[in-house]
Order: C-alpha cells, then sequence, then structure tokens
C-alpha cells in the first residue's frame, strides 16, 4: 500500500478554512483543477455516504464517497469509486488542526491506494504534489497569500 | 476538568525537534523554567516510566513520569507525580508532524486536569503561557530558530529574496545532515579576562566564534565545569593563557555545526570535552572535532560538565598512572572533593581497602558513603597510624595526593616499601625541595601526572572518556548534582570555589 502525506499552513484560523472545505461537493469553489461538481441523488453534502461526481479541467470524470465527516476533528475522509487515475482501494482524509500560536491552520491531505509498483513513483508525485499540494496552494491563495 | 491545548509552527525539522524532545530530561537544557533535572535512578530518558526529578528557577520540586513515546507517531504523554501547585491528574502529552511543504515542524502540546475551582483560571494561563507558550519559543531559541544561527541561515537565504527558508535551507539544523558548515562566524557570550588576578578579572563579553575549519566542530555549549585548574590560569600560576583569553577546560552541549572531513559527530549531538587548550567559559566554541566526545544517552550535559574532567582524572590515575590492584591499600586525601569522591568510590569498586583523609566530619560522611574503608579527619600522625593498622605495618601501595605541601611528608611516611606516591596537585602549596636519594629508603616510586600527557590525543580522550562511562554505566561511580551559576557569574564561582565554600562540582550555565 503506498501512501502520501502533504501538509502545509493555511493562514486564516481553522474554523473559517473548515467552513470552506467541509462541504463535499465545493471542490470547485477552491480547488484550481475542478470544472464542476455535483452530488448524487441530491442528496445533502455533509450526509455520510453521499457520492460526489465531478470533472477536471482536463476532462477526466472521478467519482468519490465520502466515508467520514467530522466538525470535531475537522476531518474528512473519502473513498475514490471511479477515476482516469489508475489506482485501488484509494482512500485519503483531508483534516485542520487550529495552530493556536498565530491562530492559522496546519493541514493535512493524506492517501493511502494501491497501485502497479511501476506507477508508484508518478502516482506519488501526481497526487502529492499536482492534487494535495495544489490545494493548499489555492487556499492560501484563496485565504490572502 | 481543565484542558490546555497550546500549538505552534517551529522553523526546524521534524527529526531536530524531535530528537530534542524524546529525552525526558532535556527540558533542562532548553525551558527557561528549569533550574535543575534529573532521571531518577539513572535511567535514560527515553524510558518509558521514567521519572524526571527537577526544580523551577523559583525553587519548586517536582516530578513527572513518562507514560508514552512514540518514535513512529513523534508523540509523547507523561503525567505529574508531584507538584507545589494543585494541578490534580495532570497529564500531557505532546505531538509532532511534519510541515512538508515548508521544512517545518507543527508541534501541539495539550493537558487535562483537575483544579480546585477557584483556582481554575489562573492554573489554565499559567500551564498554557509559562510553560507551554514559553517552551515553544525556547526550545526554537535552542535550536538557533531566532538566536544567531538564525540571523546567519537569514544572510544567506535572503540572496534569494525569500521571504521563507525553503525545506533545504531549513535542513541545515537537521541531526541527520552531516558534512562542512557553511555557516560563518557567530557572535556569543563568553567570560574573558584581559590580564591576570583575582576573580573579578573574569568579565562577560561578546566574542565572535568563527565556522569551524577541516577537522574542527563547532559547539553550542550549555554547561560549563568549573575546575581548580581554572583558578590556576587566571593568577598566571599555571602559564595556559596568555591574555586577553578565555579560562576554562571542560563543557557539554550540541554540536552546531562540523567542518571537512569530521565523521564522528555531526550536527545535533550531544557532546563533551575535558581537556586543553582552554577555552570552555563561552556560550559557543569552535575547537578540534577529534578532543570531543559523543555523550551516551543516558548522560545529560549538565552531569557531563560536572564529571568528566574528574572522572577522566580518576581513571587514569587508578589504571595508568599505577595500576590499583584488588587488596591494595591506598590513601586517597581530600576524599570528599571532586576527583577525590571519583577516587574512593572506583578505587573501593577495584578492590583496594581505601583510607580516606578529610577536613571535617561532614565530609567523613562523604567518603564513608563512597565506601572509604578507614576515614581519617586531619592528616597528620593519625592518618599514617590507621593506614599502618588497615595494612599490618606494611603501608599504603599508593597514596593519591593533591594537597601538596601539608601532606607530602606524611604521604611519604604512609608509603609501603615499592610503594606509589601519586602527587597529583598542590592545593595547599608547593612540595617544597626534595632529596631523590630518601625515596631508596622505600625504593619508592614517585609520579607527578599532568592531566594534558594523558588526554592530548582524540584516540586517547575517546579511550578516557569510555572508561570513565562504562564506571558509571556499572555503578562503580554515582555522580553528584552540581551547584550551578550562571554563565556570567563566573567570577562569584570562582570566589566561593576558592573560598571552599561549595560542596561538590560547580557548574556554569549558559
Amino acid at each position: 500500500m503506498t501512501h502520501v502525506y502533504v501538509s502545509s499552513i493555511i493562514p486564516a484560523p481553522a474554523n473559517t478554512v473548515w467552513a470552506l472545505v467541509r462541504d463535499f461537493n465545493a471542490l470547485p469553489q477552491w480547488t484550481p483543477f475542478v470544472a464542476e461538481s455535483r452530488i448524487e441523488q441530491n442528496v445533502p453534502s455533509d450526509k455520510v455516504g453521499c457520492i460526489r461526481a465531478f470533472s477536471l479541467n482536463d476532462g477526466g470524470r472521478i467519482r468519490e464517497q465520502l466515508l467520514a465527516l467530522s466538525d470535531y476533528d475537522m476531518s474528512c475522509t473519502y473513498a475514490i469509486l471511479e477515476s482516469p487515475m489508475g489506482v485501488e482501494n484509494y482512500i485519503a482524509t483531508l483534516s485542520l488542526t487550529p495552530v493556536t500560536d498565530g491562530n492559522v491552520t496546519f493541514a493535512e491531505w493524506q492517501a493511502r491506494f494501491d497501485c502497479p509498483a511501476n506507477r508508484e513513483a508518478e502516482l506519488i508525485q501526481q497526487i502529492g504534489t499536482h492534487v494535495f499540494q495544489a490545494g493548499f496552494n489555492a487556499l492560501k491563495r484563496h485565504f490572502g497569500r | 476538568m481543565a484542558r490546555v491545548h497550546e500549538s505552534t509552527i517551529i522553523n526546524a525539522p521534524i527529526d531536530a525537534v524531535w530528537h530534542i524532545l524524546r529525552n525526558f530530561n532535556s527540558h533542562v537544557d532548553w525551558h527557561p523554567a528549569i533550574a535543575t533535572s534529573q532521571i531518577e535512578n539513572g535511567q535514560p530518558g527515553d524510558t518509558v516510566g521514567a521519572i524526571r526529578n527537577f526544580t523551577l528557577a523559583d525553587g519548586g520540586l517536582l516530578r513527572e513520569q513518562l507514560i508514552k513515546l512514540d518514535d513512529e507517531a513523534h508523540e509523547l504523554a507523561y503525567c505529574l507525580l508531584e507538584a507545589p501547585l494543585p494541578l490534580n491528574g495532570y497529564v500531557a502529552t505532546i505531538k509532532l508532524k511534519p510541515v512538508t511543504e515548508t521544512g517545518q515542524t507543527f508541534w501541539t502540546w495539550e493537558s487535562t486536569f483537575s483544579p480546585p475551582d477557584h483556582r481554575k483560571q489562573e492554573l489554565v494561563t499559567l500551564v498554557a503561557k509559562d510553560i507551554y507558550q514559553a517552551g515553544f519559543r525556547a526550545l526554537e531559541d535552542y535550536l538557533g530558530g531566532s538566536g544567531p544561527i538564525h540571523a546567519s541561515v537569514h544572510n544567506q537565504t535572503e540572496q534569494g529574496a525569500s521571504p521563507s527558508p525553503s525545506y533545504q535551507q531549513i535542513r541545515r539544523h537537521d541531526t541527520s545532515s552531516a558534512g562542512p558548515s557553511a555557516l560563518g562566524t557567530l557572535t556569543t557570550q563568553a567570560i574573558v579576562m584581559d590580564t591576570h588576578g583575582g576573580p573579578e578579572v573574569l568579565r562577560p563579553r561578546q566574542v565572535d566564534v568563527p565556522a569551524p575549519g577541516p577537522g574542527q566542530v563547532r559547539i553550542r555549549q550549555s554547561f560549563i565545569g568549573v575546575n581548580y585548574i581554572d583558578v590556576y590560569c587566571r593568577t598566571g600560576y599555571f602559564n595556559l593563557i596568555d591574555p586577553p583569553g578565555i579560562p576554562g577546560m571542560e563543557a557539554a552541549g550540541t554540536v552546531e555545526s562540523v567542518g571537512e572531513g569530521v565523521t564522528h559527530v555531526q550536527p545535533g549531538d550531544a557532546v563533551a570535552y575535558a581537556c586543553a587548550p582552554v577555552g570552555a567559559y563561552t556560550g559557543l566554541r569552535t575547537m578540534e572535532a577529534e578532543l570531543v566526545i559523543q555523550l551516551p544517552r543516558w548522560l545529560d550535559p549538565r552531569m557531563a560538565a560536572a564529571s568528566l574532567l574528574k572522572g577522566v582524572s580518576a581513571g587514569f590515575l587508578l589504571q595508568d598512572v599505577y595500576a590499583l590492584r584488588r587488596d591494595d591499600v591506598a590513601v586517597v586525601h581530600a576524599a570528599a572533593g571532586g576527583v577525590g569522591s571519583m577516587l574512593v568510590q572506583w578505587a573501593t569498586a577495584l578492590g583496594a581497602r581505601v583510607v580516606a583523609t578529610v577536613s571535617t566530619p561532614q565530609k567523613a560522611a562523604i567518603a564513608e558513603a563512597h565506601g572509604a574503608y578507614e576515614t581519617v579527619i586531619g592528616r597528620g600522625a593519625d592518618f599514617v597510624e590507621t593506614v599502618m593498622q588497615v595494612s599490618n605495618g606494611r603501608g599504603a601501595d599508593v597514596v593519591y595526593d593533591a594537597i601538596g605541601r601539608d601532606t607530602f611528608a606524611q604521604s611519604f611516611e604512609a608509603l609501603a616499601i615499592r610503594g606509589h606516591l601519586v602527587s597529583f596537585g598542590q592545593a595547599s602549596g608547593p612540595i617544597g625541595e626534595w632529596d631523590i636519594g630518601h625515596f631508596a629508603t622505600k625504593s619508592a616510586t614517585l609520579s607527578r601526572p599532568n592531566y594534558g600527557h594523558y588526554t592530548e590525543t582524540g584516540p586517547m580522550m575517546e579511550q578516557q572518556a569510555t572508561r570513565f562511562f562504562k564506571a558509571v554505566e556499572e555503578h562503580m561511580l554515582t555522580l553528584a548534582e552540581p551547584t550551578l551559576y550562571d554563565l556570567g557569574q563566573a567570577a562569584e564561582a570562582h570566589r566561593d570555589l576558592e573560598a571552599r565554600r561549595t560542596t561538590g562540582s560547580i557548574v556554569l550555565k549558559v
């Protein structure tokens, strides 16, 4: 099983950042790579078990299911159901923690998945840099830095 | 139930921060609230269950127990056993996580406890501000986050006009990154003497400490040992300092940076030294790396600075200058002093019968506790008589005499035929002129060992230090808590040492 872990500091209070990212249907509002998103079967986006279907700027289509959502821990865990990436058993967690010193946010995004050994390095790079870190960069811009 | 939760970002890699925090006794090195601390029963600082017994600057005594240590998750937990405040049921957790984007460290420090209601707010504020928040900043300073090193790092990074240091730049502090230092000269506080003289010539001053050259190391010193030889250097009795100069031969701390070709220590390592050349009374020091000893994990820098020079001295006196044998009768003068108390313990552990001489009943109690076979107060005819009784009239196989003028004649009198008189100091004054022919009356051997000649190369120092560490590990020696002075109070420490106002070792805290 492959593990990708990326963390960053977002220059805004954790509650504020969480208000934006807890919405499982809000990827187009804050990430640079999601063009459009909808929740299947018209259920609320904070209903655990709901599925988001979204398309990337490059046209790729992905379906992900919400497995856990915690307003207490400020964390969200989801699995990929369908994607063009070629990963299996993919489960990811995005979590926020307040940094009391400076009232900013420590943000972590990590995933575990199976893939062919010869694609591991490429997928770690793609997911770690072009999805997770790119998402954090977007959050930092969104909150003014 | 009260809960305190504080977190911060430390401008250093997680490995460097964890390397310090995982040692449960390290807080005495970096946290400003802690005056003294030791792990009970001599356990290593990373033993789950270890108890740290420490005092605060205001004198309060606390005991805390390590109940969890997780190198994988970078987490530890501890609880309070005793405290002067009603922090009932206090359990605290420290967690570190890497900030992968910047190479920094996210540090969470939290606790729960059950204070009396009327003191809840006060105690929550105390823990959050005076312990956790103060600790965050102090550790960052200790790591060089905002000290002189920080300034140096920024001088380098500013050329790239980067507002935040990149991961690679921060990695300079990483304990795992060895290799040549790219840092320049740093400034630190030192004790400089502009002339030989009394304690008043020891004055604090800012000095520049150059980057380590090839084969050198720069040490961020935390504790400095004060030895009687420092007094001799100060007064000019020993010609080891040509003023202006910095006294001191013993210190412990962590490696700040290393020069080219240095492989046996690397940045972040806990190290100590006890050797010439002099120059130890300083916050930072650049010196030959081969003279620097890597400390065993169980020996914290404070105890190392208190004991290394004295322990190495005792080691070569008992095993190199004269090879002590089981059932030897050995005399140790000044047996409650720094080297003397080590000689008594170590010689006893090697199977010798030690006749200890001391000046007061209090010091006699110390010598007896260390295992002396007989203890004599005073150094006249009484001790010679005691030696003869213990040895069935044969005399002592070896006499360790650092008193000099006042004892030398009696020491010779107490010696057995073919005995060995080891004169390794002269606290009471020079021994005067002696006719070497007189030694033929006993076929006596006389040695006047010089510390420097037993420790002057890296391999010699390494061998001596290893032997001393082993003796402590095997419980042949118990190390006593030193009396601490701030580095700026070096003159006061010398005054007290010369007036014999202190017992045990004296250590300067940077």
